[in-house]
């Protein structure tokens, strides 16, 4: 301890000797300064600069007068978009993909990882996983192009459909099918890339407690249900409370490839929103305070989650 | 094996003998069979798809159109493969990608190993400050349209490579990983090349960039991927610079927005609004997906070892 009071006194020093010793170090330094400016540079102007720049939310930001020369409106943005009658659908639309992407998708990477731990051939289980982290690496423009020719009028699996029900489903262009297809490629691709961090931490189980379970005689669905489970319950909680925070994102990149007039009604999400008006309409102001709203809940719901899972007794994010 | 477990006589040889035998009840014979026949099918379906495109690509449009289902063609022809290459659209947009992904790889590395060198040296003045900033911006960002309006309004580059490569430049989390990785280098080395007279560019250059080849090649290989798959920022930046758009944006207008159902078609180019066929179609995404196949072997060797480094330190 006192070694490193003492360091500090010499580190900081006090008046005009700290001043020296700071213009002694950074001279010293120069080249190693000179290695973090570009790094510095590129947070400053493309993190930094858009956070301040969520000022044009209270503004009528106009590209020609720039962010500090708009017209400051204080909250019109924020009441002009509750007063548009249809902004609930935003809403609902947004919140249903998100609780069905938890009901259907959130689970798969844990239940894979599971079944995978339980191989007992080292050798086939590589082979798999070596298959099923394939999609994650695929690029989601391409998984919509290949659901487009195996879905589509003229695809695999719309014929299959014909010829097992007598008439054809449109998968692609229904607004009953939508979200089951967005559910479905989220599944095919991430879940595979998901089983990793589940994985990890069951590599992390001391194996001695298997053997002594079985010594007590407890079998398989035993074991699985009071030591493997309860060793990954920590990571669960995490990505559980991480998922809560994105409750609001719909994943716009994606969504933006899925949506036509066809599925109008259900595809339009708050990121779609977000992405038309402020993108594709030029309403920087309008969009930037949905954009901020949707932080301001994000936030919240992280923070909130965070002290249930305390509440709980686990360890949660932070 | 399974079926002998089945047999009450076998089955008591079976658990008392070595670890095969554990607990080799019936119950845990059959969950065995089902897992297995499982986890293949689930595999099986992950890359079916693949498999079902690449033999579409080889197909006749008649074929296609005619026959239900099928895996293997029954004439093979290279008529789309040869259509693609004789496109000169679509030759240009695979020279965008690779030019993008080459680049933007560069730029990412450069970035990225000058800044995380630069903040792994614990005696440099203002170092937690910089920490701080980095690990700040990995929590909260302005969002879409205020990083839209940075690169679009204030710095101008519409239109120009510049905007797909410069505003992903750092991934923060990367950086922390790298500079993590340099900490763990042997001081006393890089302290002797300092007492030999090299800079510290001369000792990251000499000493500390060799030393972490494999580093670099994983991170180079993660960012490399993500730039040949990015489309929303070409997409957005580059409305009218058609010349310069990578595979993933015409994809996009070739596959997606040519389906009849496309809202969006302000975009769309004249030569595209015939539906092309769908061998075309099929070849244009293996063509799109061949050079991630081929790294693939590579990013398997050190993503799960990348990735467990970040949910360690992360």
């Amino acid at each position: 301890m006192s070694t490193k009071a003492a360091e500090r006194r010499k580190m900081h020093g006090t008046g005009k000797m700290y001043w020296r010793r700071l213009g002694a170090d950074i001279k010293r330094d120069k080249w190693l300064y000179l290695l973090l400016l570009p790094g510095l540079v590129y947070f400053i102007v493309f993190k930094y600069l858009p956070m301040f720049g969520i000022v044009i939310a209270f503004e009528n930001y106009v590209p020609f007068s720039g962010v500090l020369g708009s017209e400051w409106v204080g909250l019109k943005w924020f009441q002009y978009f509750f007063k548009f009658p249809a902004w609930t659908t935003y809403l609902v639309n947004t919140l249903i993909l998100s609780l069905m992407n938890i009901i259907f998708y959130f689970p798969a990477p844990i239940i894979l990882a599971l079944m995978l731990n339980e191989m007992r051939s080292l050798r086939y289980k590589k082979l798999l996983q070596t298959l099923l982290y394939v999609p994650h690496f695929i690029s989601i423009v391409i998984v919509v192009s290949i659901t487009f020719v195996m879905f589509g009028p003229s695809g695999i699996v719309y014929k299959g459909t014909e010829l097992l029900l007598g008439h054809p489903i449109n998968y692609m262009g229904s607004p009953d099918t939508f979200r089951w297809m967005i559910i479905g490629q989220t599944i095919w691709k991430e879940t595979g890339w998901g089983t990793i961090i589940f994985l990890a931490a069951l590599t992390n189980v001391d194996t001695q407690l298997y053997e002594a379970a079985m010594v007590d005689g407890a079998g398989r669905l035993r074991r699985l249900w009071h030591i493997t489970l309860p060793a990954i319950r920590s990571t669960i909680v995490l990505m559980l409370i991480l998922r809560m925070g994105s409750v609001l994102d719909t994943g716009y990149d994606h969504l933006i490839l899925m949506a036509n007039p066809l599925n109008r009604k259900v595809s339009q999400t708050l990121d779609v929103f977000v992405y038309q008006q402020g993108i594709q309409s030029g309403q920087f102001s309008y969009a930037s305070a949905i954009g901020l709203m949707k932080s301001i809940v994000s936030v919240t719901l992280v923070v909130s989650s965070n002290k249930i899972a305390h509440l709980l007794g686990e360890q949660g994010l932070y | 094996m399974a079926e002998q477990a089945i047999s009450p006589k076998n089955k008591k040889i079976l658990e008392s003998s070595g670890p095969v035998g554990q607990n080799a009840t019936i119950g845990s014979r059959l969950f065995d069979i089902f897992n297995y026949v499982f986890l293949t099918l689930v595999a099986f379906t992950t890359i079916l798809p693949f498999i079902y495109i690449i033999g579409a690509s080889f197909a006749t449009e008649y074929e296609i159109a005619t026959r239900p289902m099928f895996i293997i063609p029954q004439d093979a022809t290279i008529n789309a493969y040869r259509y693609i290459f004789s496109s000169n659209k679509i030759l240009r947009g695979f020279g965008n990608s690779l030019f993008i992904t080459a680049a933007g790889t560069a730029i990412n590395l450069f970035f990225t190993v000058t800044m995380a060198y630069a903040i792994s040296k614990p005696r440099l003045r203002g170092r937690n400050f910089f920490l701080n900033l980095v690990i700040f911006s990995m929590f909260f960002s302005g969002g879409m349209i205020p990083g839209y309006i940075v690169v679009a309004n204030i710095l101008n580059l519409k239109n120009t490579y510049w905007s797909v490569l410069l505003p992903g430049a750092i991934s923060a989390y990367n950086m922390m990983i790298v500079k993590n990785f340099f900490q763990g280098i042997p001081q006393e080395l890089e302290e002797s090349a300092s007492i030999d007279g090299c800079t510290d560019i001369g000792v990251l250059l000499r000493i500390v960039l060799p030393l972490s080849l494999p580093v670099l090649a994983t991170f180079g290989l993660f960012y490399a991927v993500g730039h040949w798959n990015a489309y929303f920022s070409a997409m957005i930046y580059m409305t009218g610079a058609k010349e310069k758009w990578p595979l993933q944006v015409l994809l996009r207008e070739l596959i997606i927005m040519s389906n009849g159902t496309a809202g969006d078609m302000t975009n769309m180019d004249p030569e595209f609004v015939q539906p092309p066929e769908q061998s075309i179609k099929m070849a244009v995404i293996v063509v799109s997906t061949v050079p991630i196949m081929c790294v693939y072997p590579f990013l398997q060797k050190y993503f799960v070892k990348g990735v467990m480094v970040g949910a360690l330190k992360g």
